[in-house]
């Protein structure tokens, strides 16, 4: 059993990717043993109508996969009204999560409306995704560069929602260490391993979160989904925590 | 000859659910690009130790070692000496797990020269590795290459199309492309594909004698498929860039891309023992 808390409907505007249809991801989740998946949209990374994104998002996860698709809605508190898109998700889509990402919606994380989305979703009981990057700086298109998140006021903010239940994705192998340790630490804050990097990978002694910490995220279809798969290979974890980052604190964290 | 049906058909067809239950495959995957930076050990012998234990439980048989460590971008002739040290140390140790790839300076041509001589003529590394220290377009780089052509030793070649720029003496694969057709007759691996993969192809494209090793950037979607598609699989070869990578980061974007099994053999393995069987030939190896 295997659940995966990163993967995205919709298209990504640079490349087609394989997957890229809502069929051929649920096809190729189910393939590789994919119980249940996390999904954003890369439409909440771009579009600013996120009413609209969020109820296609919802109708595709209904339609594909048959209860595979856990539809994750964005939300972005920069625009007009986002409460009511917060709202929407939850009483009208009955999501159990939603995906943010500061660094495409123009916004720094010390930013009031931020916190105040934190405090909303936590008071909701939803877990909260937040996305650092979406894919290498050096590698971006050259008319839209989007540096990664700067996760330095975040750890407060955690501190303060005791509540919240906050999922980082997509940790890039240079954000530092101590400021993801402090964060770790903070809270109930989990991270996704689509981005770990070095051998070992996430069983890496002094690594920034324990293996008690851990979500299997594979960040497809941007990412080749076996390269999160075969992490899981290459690490050396008990059974215990295997089957805790394959599935257990994912289900976890949505029974809370 | 070597048959290209030796690839174990167990990796191939491992279940995700084998996999991600830490099933351990027959090493059966040559890597091209792999280093003992970031591993753990005190000596060259236990960093090798650390990288097998990995390389083990992915089904890689054989890295080709280069550069040592500390990383140093643009060593002297005696850091030079010290770092292959170490990679000769290491392969001494496991010559079955790992073949060394001398790290050659340009800004130090001769003694980067008589270095070649030393780890590669007549020693038992089989390959060149070039970084950062001056870009592969120099007219210095001419005799390292035909030194290496003459016994057929392929080489290394570091390349990025960085978005904010290159370091000073990092390589393009343009640069990569100028210096190979040059060298009609030398073997040139891509390192990285030049990160920016869908620049990096087509720079490379038109000029035959560059294979690629993705290697060393993200697992990003698509980039073996295109390698394949646009160099022919003949040209695309595994590589990892590990220790500061992960070996199970890399070998997804082979092990989850969209082509042939039979691209996928030549990809993780048979592209690279073609390409040293002369020089593996020479030396009396058998692999």
């Amino acid at each position: 059993m295997i659940t995966d808390v990163n993967v995205n409907l919709s298209r990504w505007p640079f490349r087609r990717l394989p997957g890229d249809e809502p069929l051929a991801l649920a096809t190729k989740l189910g393939k590789m043993k994919v119980t249940q998946a996390w999904a954003g949209s890369f439409d909440g990374i771009f579009h600013k109508d996120l009413a609209g994104v969020n109820a296609r998002l919802a109708a595709d996860c209904r339609q594909f996969g048959a209860g595979l698709l856990l539809p994750f809605g964005s939300v972005n508190p920069k625009l007009p009204d986002w409460r009511e898109d917060l709202r929407r998700c939850v009483e009208d889509h009955k999501m159990s999560g939603i995906r943010l990402h500061p660094n495409y919606h123009g916004y720094t994380l010390d930013n009031p409306e931020f916190h105040e989305l934190l405090q909303l979703a936590a008071a909701r009981k939803l877990v909260v995704q937040l996305a650092l990057c979406m894919e290498d700086e050096r590698t971006q298109h050259p008319l839209m560069p989007v540096p990664p998140v700067d996760i330095g006021p975040l750890a407060n903010a955690v501190a303060r929602e005791r509540q919240l239940k906050l999922v980082i994705l997509n940790s890039y192998p240079q954000l530092p260490l101590e400021r993801l340790r402090a964060l770790s630490s903070a809270g109930q804050v989990y991270f996704d391993l689509s981005m770990v990097e070095q051998v070992r990978g996430v069983a890496r002694p002094g690594e920034y979160a324990s293996p008690d910490r851990v979500l299997f995220g594979s960040n497809y279809p941007v990412f080749v989904f076996e390269s999160a798969l075969r992490k899981m290979q290459e690490a050396e974890l008990t059974e215990t925590q295997r089957a805790a980052i394959l599935e257990g604190h994912a289900r976890r964290l949505l029974a809370r | 000859m070597y048959s290209v049906s030796t690839l174990s058909r167990r990796e191939l067809i491992a279940t995700p659910l084998a996999l991600a239950q830490g099933a351990q495959p027959k090493p059966s995957i040559w890597d091209v690009h792999c280093h003992l930076i970031s591993g753990e050990g005190s000596t060259p012998e236990e960093r090798m130790a650390y990288l097998i234990r990995f390389m083990d439980r992915l089904g890689i048989e054989r890295v080709m070692l280069s550069l040592g460590y500390p990383l140093l971008a643009d060593p002297s002739p005696e850091q030079l000496r010290e770092l292959n040290g170490q990679v000769l140390k290491a392969i001494a140790r496991y010559p079955d797990r790992a073949f060394g790839f001398v790290y050659l300076n340009p800004n130090h041509l001769a003694f980067s020269l008589e270095e070649f001589d030393r780890c590669v003529r007549d020693g038992p590394m089989v390959g060149v590795k070039l970084w950062v220290a001056k870009r592969c377009n120099a007219p210095e780089l001419d005799s390292i290459v035909e030194r290496a052509a003459a016994i057929q030793a392929p080489i290394l070649q570091h390349t990025w199309f960085k978005l904010k720029g290159n370091l000073p003496g990092e390589s393009t694969p343009n640069d990569l492309a100028e210096l190979a057709m040059r060298h009609p007759k030398a073997v040139l691996i891509d390192a990285h594909t030049g990160g920016d993969w869908e620049r990096g192809i087509r720079a490379i494209r038109p000029v035959k004698n560059i294979a690629t090793c993705v290697a060393g950037f993200d697992p990003t979607a698509g980039v073996v498929e295109m390698a394949v598609r646009e160099l022919g699989a003949e040209r695309v070869m595994f590589g990892s860039d590990a220790a500061g990578r992960s070996f199970a980061s890399q070998l997804g974007k082979v092990m989850g891309a969209g082509i042939p099994e039979s691209s996928r053999r030549l990809v993780l393995r048979e592209n690279l023992r073609r390409v040293l069987a002369p020089i593996l030939r020479a030396k009396g190896v058998r692999a």
